[in-house]
């Protein structure tokens, strides 16, 4: 894989280990480690709080009931009291730990969310085109939730363990050392076994993962292709795919719960016979002297703190693995760098006015493809329209996505009044120059909405602007004609409304934003010729004055621009008005030769 | 939902919330019965030997422990004994506990896997109409999330019963020991379940709200993201940041004030055991220094308190998923108990070597607006002998794709009738109409599969499926047989997500060779050769006519490229869902002025440009003669 290559393609970091994600996360969100001294100070105190019950027991046979000269009822209530304040005490401080990793973690995965959000925003639309959409948002959306949802359960799960299996031992080293080395003999194979079993439940839920992504794939095209299934009356051929797949998945499940299941019944084996051993062992030792009755049936009480965090280590092992891939993922975001980068205050500002543009030796290739435009000079004049024409796949797409710098040529450079594009501010540049991509994208919201999200400053849409707006582009009866006029909502990426109605609020919007330069791509292909007629007439008084650079489909807007230019193979071969390339008897002669052949 | 009884009970629940709680926890259990039978019977015999554990312990203190230490040899010899018996308890619990945690998880699996059969079901049994009312999002979380939600309290169900079984055995064993100390060890079990209760019903809301506030987050950075070109060619990444700043700060307070609940209801529930047990120590104290109770009883309750801590959580996880679950499956509910599929007609439409006729009285559609049901298509009739090639032309919104839709029954019109060979097309069996009426859309989905496979919608060797050769000639008919031998693979390459190793032309080549492959008596094609080149357009609508020796299939095509009109023996003029005219292409053209409008659209744009140029020249020229 090229340098180049790699560069558009989004990192994983793969190469970090666990504390390598750790120390990058923490440099990202510095909110996760604020406070945390004190937070571990007082887990240590809340740990102190799980062996008051062992030692309660111990104090209550050794100096209470088997105490010389019958049980001391006094003394056990003296010792109750004191057991009853330390648990409150515990209790508090548990409760302080808790609240204070969460506060300090959601307020760092908030921060993580957001500036992988933008980054992805900021990346190269070649870079953005490389990922599904879906996996890009799963980046800022469900990994994030693995990490928060880890923090919630397992989090604290683990600090809480390892702090009451610390403690634990300890005052087992007090009541017994050989008692305390016998239990982690016994708990050692178990710790030691759990690193492969975690593999193999991490394995199963990787592939209960994987079964999912494929069974909901089965039933997402049963319903974004419900028309098709329909037409075809292929309903029994896609039930029996989406039943096999079910059934996969179940399969799945059953298998990886089976393998929990062993762990943890395991884990609940180990603890019990430990206890047996400890009761034998312990009584022998008790025999000799090294210990009392009431120490040794303290044991059994402190050989329970072992039982839950082993029973559940396993699980939390894998949801640390899981968080972990989750935040190398996001990670991987942040640390993709941005090929098309903006110069920022210390670019060059680019006031508006007629905007001029030229290409000066241009070439222009995708990462590790062919050479999609060969040293394209072309300059377009202030104030004028031009229509790129040619092929499917001669390469006029990419000199709209250069001009508005959605991508940046391999040579040469493009110029905005005589400025290279990459040392213009960025927010200057989307000022002057506005796409309208072919596919007019709506948001989940009303027209009105819709129309003003280029207006800058977010400002509340303005519905007399709006109105006035739709009015000059002659659009003013298609919008009565609405069920609720402005305020129709558009549905999810604007399917209430047709084709052709989306392409043109895309218009209607990018007309609104008032740029310098306006770059369609193709952006009327769907609308009846009719209207399309009406709305370039209205498009060309309204853009008098302003540049606009139109990737034509149609030969009828070449007609209808002040240049055409015409490109073939990555070249362009002719460039000039319409008439006069009419004359000419070239390339583009017989292209509006064939098109005048099949509208008439 | 699957195993369905006539009459068919609706899957939705009515009642209280208790009611429908149980209504819910019922009908889960005895939809898998074997399985819940041994569940909950492995979790019964958990309960069972955790009391038992603790027992033993008691025991082992009185009898071998407490006596061995004060210098007893018999109770030396016994030891071995004691260990030997704790054991085999201890086997024996670890292999409840493994059963209990298998056959609740299949359980689960079970019922998640017989719900996503249900619901898928219905989305594909459902019509068109029911699928433009219920986004894509909400119908696939309903099979993945939804489910999830509906099934996710079975998996603690067992235990939790289970748990039942525990608390009565040790009630009865602690009672025959001694009644203070039952009291002592029991007073804490309601206390300990009231807390999780409380807490599973503070937490509940909490997380629901939570889980809404990520899929908020999570539609925001989808649709963002789909807008990224959108986003990026207009410069709004502030604004877009903004909006999910905010969506993710509103997230993160309700993760906090999730955090916060259960910051203080942890500690709450891990003290009361351990409460528990200092209590029974103290009560223990004072009934072993009257000689009621050995130090074995006293050790055996205080433990089974510690071993209860985890168990009497079970509750509160049922308790806490149920609101979760009733919304899930109400969800799931209101799917597989929607109405309005389409009734199935019987009538067979026999296959004759001819096209289709097609015949439309009086249809008219309506969809509900807010005011009111809105017309769509109003009083069209259409009459269409077999053979014709017929294009519907009308302007952006006037109806076609609504009217079209109609015949191979995507939806049912509101009024009106539309025959297909002089029968009602409800009244025809589904598998004839589309095995002979076929409609290709503006949108062609590509599923996820073979090239094969995309054009057969067949499993290979399944009856009445195409051959590789018939699969060939529907490619080559629809021009786009070369494509697919450049393909790696061939008829064997993967198509991937959605297509998109294909360009817009060849995928709309790939419907049409999917139709044609079908060798329709009526072929449909909405908008359906957009981004095909109109010389392979009429290469393929000729090639229909000389494959089939002449008695061609009737076509009705939507289309605004005159060339496309061109190819039809007649054109039907739409506007706002009524047909203005009908007729020969130059018959329209000379009497219906808005259907010259349409056609004549670019020839009169030119001619004006022509003239405003002429124009601007003579003003030019003029001006240079005055000066």
């Amino acid at each position: 894989m090229s340098a180049q290559e790699r560069g558009h393609t989004l990192g994983d970091t793969e190469q970090l280990g666990v504390l390598g994600t750790l120390r990058r996360g923490v440099q990202v969100s510095p909110q996760l480690v604020r406070g945390i001294g004190i937070t571990l100070l007082l887990a240590v105190l809340a740990a102190g709080g799980k062996v008051v019950v062992p030692i309660a027991v111990q104090q209550t046979i050794d100096s209470g009931i088997l105490a010389d000269g019958g049980p001391d009822v006094h003394r056990v209530l003296w010792l109750a009291a004191g057991a009853v304040l330390a648990l409150v005490l515990g209790g508090l401080c548990s409760a302080a730990v808790n609240i204070r990793l969460f506060r300090a973690s959601e307020a760092g995965l908030a921060e993580l969310r957001v500036r992988a959000f933008r980054h992805v925003h900021d990346l190269s639309v070649l870079t953005q085109n490389t990922e599904r959409r879906g996996s890009l948002v799963s980046r800022v959306t469900s990994d994030v939730d693995t990490i928060s949802l880890f923090v919630q359960w397992g989090g604290i799960m683990l600090v809480v363990s390892v702090l009451q299996v610390g403690v634990a031992t300890v005052l087992m080293l007090v009541y017994s050392w050989q008692l305390a080395v016998l239990v982690w003999v016994c708990f050692l194979p178990l710790a030691v076994a759990l690193h492969p079993l975690q593999k193999k439940v991490n394995r199963a839920y990787t592939r209960v993962r994987e079964r999912v992504g494929a069974m909901l794939g089965a039933v997402s095209e049963s319903v974004v292709g419900a028309e098709t299934i329909r037409a075809y009356g292929v309903q029994a051929r896609t039930q029996r795919t989406i039943d096999a797949r079910v059934g996969d998945t179940r399969n799945a499940q059953v298998r990886a719960q089976n393998t929990v299941s062993v762990v943890f019944s395991s884990g609940v084996l180990v603890a019990n016979l430990v206890l047996a051993v400890v009761v034998v062992v312990g009584t022998h030792l008790g025999i000799g002297g090294a210990l009392t009755a009431g120490k040794l049936l303290a044991f059994l009480f402190l050989v329970q703190l072992f039982t839950g965090p082993v029973q559940q280590a396993t699980e939390v092992l894998n949801e640390l693995q899981n968080a972990v891939a989750g935040w190398r993922r996001v990670l991987g975001i942040i640390d993709t760098p941005v090929q098309v980068a903006d110069p920022g205050p210390a670019g060059v500002p680019s006031p508006r006015g007629p905007a001029e543009v030229r290409l000066d030796g241009v070439r222009f290739a995708y990462p590790s493809g062919p050479t999609v435009l060969h040293d394209v000079d072309l300059e377009l004049p202030a104030g004028r329209s031009v229509a790129v024409v040619g092929a499917t796949g001669s390469g006029k797409t990419t000199i709209a996505k250069l001009v508005t710098r959605l991508m940046d040529p391999v040579d040469g450079a493009v110029r905005l009044d005589g400025v290279d594009l990459r040392q213009i501010r960025t927010e200057d540049l989307r000022r002057r120059v506005v796409m309208v991509p072919q596919e007019g994208f709506l948001f989940d919201a009303t027209l009105a909405e819709n129309l003003a999200y280029g207006l800058r400053d977010g400002a509340a849409p303005d519905r007399g602007a709006l109105l006035s707006a739709l009015d000059e582009l002659g659009l003013t009866g298609w919008v009565n004609e609405l069920p609720a006029g402005l305020d129709t909502p558009v549905g999810q990426r604007g399917e209430s409304l047709s084709a052709g109605e989306r392409q043109l609020v895309a218009l209607a919007r990018a007309y609104l934003a008032d740029a310098d330069l306006l770059v369609l791509d193709e952006a009327t292909s769907a609308v009846d010729p009719a209207t399309e007629v009406r709305i370039a007439r209205a498009l060309d008084s309204l853009t008098t004055g302003r540049s606009t650079l139109t990737i034509a489909h149609r030969l009828s807007t070449a007609e209808a621009a002040d240049l055409v230019v015409v490109v073939d193979a990555g070249q362009v071969v002719e460039f000039g008005p319409h008439e006069e390339l009419v004359a000419d008897d070239g390339v583009y002669a017989s292209m509006h030769a064939a098109w005048v052949a099949q509208t008439r | 939902m699957p195993p369905r009884s006539t009459p068919r009970r609706p899957a939705t629940l009515t009642g209280s919330v208790t009611r429908r709680s149980a209504l819910l926890l019922g009908r889960g259990i005895s939809s898998q019965p074997g399985t819940y039978v041994l569940a909950i019977g492995t979790s019964a015999a958990f309960g069972a030997f955790t009391v038992a554990v603790s027992r033993v312990l008691g025991w082992a203190t009185d009898t071998v422990v407490v006596p061995a230490l004060n210098g007893d040899a018999d109770a030396r010899g016994r030891i071995w004994l004691a260990g030997g018996a704790l054991a085999l308890v201890a086997l024996s619990l670890a292999l409840s506990v493994a059963g209990r945690r298998v056959f609740a998880g299949i359980g689960v699996s079970d019922q998640q896997a017989m719900w996503r059969r249900g619901v898928t079901r219905q989305y594909l049994k459902l019509p068109m109409s029911w699928h433009r009312r219920h986004p894509t999002g909400q119908l696939l979380s309903n099979a993945s999330s939804d489910v999830e939600a509906a099934t996710n309290v079975f998996n603690p169900l067992p235990f939790a019963l289970g748990v039942v079984v525990m608390i009565a055995v040790a009630a009865v064993a602690l009672f025959t020991t001694d009644p203070y100390l039952a009291v002592a060890a029991l007073i804490v079990l309601p206390l300990a379940v009231l807390a999780n209760v409380v807490f599973q019903r503070k937490m509940s809301p909490a997380v629901t709200r939570a889980q809404e506030l990520r899929a908020d987050v999570a539609d925001n950075a989808h649709e963002s993201f789909e807008a990224a070109l959108l986003v990026k060619s207009l410069g709004t990444e502030d604004r877009e940041e903004r909006r999910f700043a905010d969506r993710t700060d509103q997230l993160r307070a309700a993760n906090v004030r999730v955090g916060v609940v259960r910051a203080y209801f942890d500690p709450v529930i891990d003290m009361l055991p351990s409460l528990g047990s200092v209590l029974v120590l103290m009560v223990g104290v004072w009934r072993a220094s009257t000689g009621a109770v050995d130090t074995g009883d006293v050790v055996s309750a205080a433990y089974l308190l510690t071993l209860m801590a985890v168990p009497v959580r079970a509750f509160g996880w049922v308790l806490g998923d149920l609101p979760r679950a009733l919304v899930g499956q109400e969800r799931l509910a209101r799917v597989v108990d929607a109405e309005g599929e389409l009734a199935l007609g019987f009538t067979p439409l026999t296959r004759t070597a001819q096209g289709a006729a097609l015949r439309m009285t009086g249809v008219g559609v309506e969809v509900p607006g807010p005011a009111g049901p809105v017309p769509i298509l109003r009083g069209v009739d259409v009459d269409i002998a077999p053979g014709r090639v017929v294009a519907l032309v009308g302007s952006t919104g006037a109806g076609k794709t609504t009217l079209v839709s109609l015949v191979p029954r995507l939806s049912d019109p509101t009024t009106g009738r539309i025959e297909v060979d002089g029968t009602d097309v409800r009244d025809l069996a589904a598998d004839d109409l589309t095995a002979q009426v076929v409609l290709v859309g503006q949108q062609t989905f590509i599923f996820e599969d073979t090239v094969r496979g995309n054009v057969s919608l067949a499993d290979p060797g399944e009856s009445g499926a195409p051959t590789d050769d018939q699969v060939w000639d529907a490619l080559r008919l629809a021009r786009v047989d070369g494509v697919v031998c450049d393909l790696p693979g061939g008829l064997d390459a993967p198509l991937g997500e959605r297509g998109s190793n294909l360009s817009g032309g060849q995928r709309q080549r790939l419907a049409i060779a999917r139709a044609l492959v079908r060798r329709p008596r009526l072929l449909i094609l909405d908008d359906a050769t957009s981004a095909v080149d109109p010389r392979v357009e009429r290469d393929i609508l000729s090639g229909l006519r000389s494959h089939t020796d002449g008695a061609g299939p009737t076509v009705l095509l939507v289309a605004y490229r005159m060339s496309s009109v061109a190819l039809a023996d007649e054109v039907l003029h739409l506007e706002g869902g009524r047909v203005v005219d009908h007729g020969t292409h130059g018959e329209l053209l000379a009497r219906d002025p808005g259907y010259r409008a349409l056609a004549t659209a670019y020839e009169q744009e030119s001619e004006r440009r022509a003239e405003a140029r002429a124009d601007a020249l003579d003003d030019e020229a003029m001006a240079g003669d005055e000066r």
